[in-house]
């Protein structure tokens, strides 16, 4: 069934009564061409674009939980492309002009809303490290504007420019930035998928990698699963915070950790934040959701986790950045918090490349900047697996770039991935 | 969460800060000049200072007594419950690895 104003009308005069699931809930076919093991926003947007571009659709996509029970449905929506380094930046533009027109292409109300991102600046040296990195987006077609303390208090009013510890001296304000609504991404995607025959299957979690004893280079054959072996020709791994576990069973250590980041929402208020702003000096960041609650996070927890959940200390470290921020905060009340796993790599950059192991694919260590890479990351790493080449935006993403000298460090932090 | 000093006692988790698997106190040799630029020396020193085994589970892992007596600790704690079994000064653990290295 395609959405359109037709059936919203049509359903509505004959009682709602039409509507049909969104997908399938099929069971596990024993064998697959590809089996995208992670059925999060980066493994549906790979099974989606396989089966669009590449017209490969004897696909399953495995997860162990519900759709959006992992970060695709905890993170903090927001979508941009402000990054600095050429490795970066062309990438993240993609996975943006993909946002832009996302909803026509899988037919779903994704709610995306180009509302604006505005990083704060409190130095007159980060002023230019932001007229570098804004240079930096025009050169990829992301645009950007460079604003100034008047700018900012324009368009912020109610943000402490006079701040005498973090002085805001200016911004860069990405105005195709936004925000989207992100477990509708989840059930986008599946359902987009679902409708070209692609395989989505829930609590199923994958135990094992098997792989062939007597050829050489020893590829994979499959995975065991909590629902039995499904066999497959290529298994590409896309599972966040849970890769160092899942690339563990087929005996490889990765250049990631996992940590936690903590997420917070406040009540419903009216509008009164008119993008997304973030703010470096306090390690603070905050947009408002469509129902009006003040959506917020700060800096990661900062050790080892898979807990989902974190510690006290963080949400003081948080509500005193928001403080700081914009004293009216104070008047708010904090109504929820969580936790997401972050995969978090050596360089705060992503992997998206082929493993030592023949039909083994890796995807992952997107830190906690993953969400806006969705259809980025899904789209070239369907790519890698469709034509067994990176896509020409992706050729920065290898597992051996730390090996070769090439990291991909836009903080500028080292090998220290709680620091990114 | 709290870390059990192994000379102070119970301690907020506020006060420290964290480094990472306790195995990067076991720095890889390769110091000998003749072994530079050796692939296996390479490949010593790119698994040591980027590859993380990453456990769900039970983890040895390095914290730094900043806001308190500025020792290095190493704390023995689960990563899915956050229950901590064990913290020894890494001097400690650092010397025990040294003396087995020694007598190999």
């Amino acid at each position: 069934m395609r959405y359109n104003v037709w059936q919203v009308l049509k359903q509505g005069l004959t009682g709602h009564k039409g509507w049909q699931p969104a997908f399938r809930n099929p069971e596990p076919k024993p064998a697959y061409d590809i089996v995208i093991v992670g059925g999060g926003g980066h493994g549906l947007a790979t099974a989606w674009y396989l089966a669009s571009v590449h017209g490969i659709t004897n696909v399953a996509v495995l997860e162990k939980g519900w759709l959006g029970s992992g970060n695709i449905g905890r993170n903090t929506t927001i979508i941009r492309s402000n990054y600095l380094l050429p490795d970066n930046e062309p990438f993240y533009e993609l996975s943006l002009k993909l946002w832009e027109g996302l909803e026509q292409d899988i037919n779903y109300n994704a709610m995306v809303s180009q509302r604006g991102i505005l990083n704060l600046a409190h130095s007159d040296a980060q002023v230019d490290a932001f007229a570098r990195r804004g240079n930096a987006m025009h050169l990829a077609g992301a645009g950007g504007t460079l604003l100034d303390t008047a700018g900012v208090r324009k368009l912020c009013p109610f943000v402490n420019v006079d701040s005498a510890r973090f002085p805001i001296k200016g911004g860069l304000w990405q105005a195709r930035a936004g925000t989207v609504r992100h477990d509708a991404v989840a059930w986008g995607f599946a359902r987009a998928a679902d409708t070209r025959g692609i395989d989505v299957i829930q609590n199923c979690e994958v135990t094992g990698i098997r792989r062939h004893p007597n050829v050489s280079g020893s590829p994979v054959t499959g995975v065991d699963t909590s629902r039995g072996f499904i066999a497959a020709a290529k298994v590409a791994v896309c599972v966040a915070g849970n890769s160092g576990r899942v690339m563990a069973m087929a005996g490889r250590r990765l250049p990631i950790e996992s940590h936690v980041l903590q997420a917070f929402v406040s009540e419903g208020l009216k509008p009164t934040i008119p993008g997304v702003v973030t703010y470096g000096a306090g390690h603070f960041y905050i947009s408002q959701s469509d129902k009006g609650g003040l959506v917020y996070g700060g800096d990661i927890d900062g050790y080892n986790s898979y807990a989902q959940r974190g510690n006290l200390p963080l949400v003081e470290d948080v509500a005193e950045g928001g403080m700081s921020l914009m004293p009216m905060i104070g008047r708010a009340k904090l109504l929820r918090s969580w936790g997401g796993l972050m995969d978090m790599s050596m360089d705060g950059s992503p992997f998206i490349d082929k493993t030592d192991i023949p039909g083994l694919y890796f995807n992952g260590g997107w830190c906690y900047g993953g969400f806006k890479a969705t259809p980025g990351s899904g789209f070239c790493y369907a790519h890698l697996l469709a034509t067994d080449t990176p896509h020409e935006f992706a050729t920065g993403y290898r597992l051996d770039r730390f090996r070769s000298g090439h990291p991909i460090d836009e903080r500028g932090a080292g090998a220290q991935p709680n620091l990114h | 969460m709290k870390l059990p000093h192994p000379l102070l006692g119970l301690r907020p988790v506020s006060e420290f800060i964290y480094l990472g698997d306790a195995s990067l106190i076991q720095r890889p040799a390769g110091q000998d000049p003749s072994q530079l630029g050796d692939d296996a020396t390479i490949d010593a020193f790119h698994d040591y200072v980027y590859l993380r085994d990453n456990p769900a589970g039970v983890h040895r892992e390095l914290w730094f007594h900043e806001q308190g007596d500025r020792s290095w600790l190493v704390v023995t704690r689960n990563t899915v419950t956050h229950e901590i079994t064990g913290c020894e000064l890494a001097r400690d653990v650092a010397t025990a690895h040294h003396h087995a290295r020694e007598r190999q």
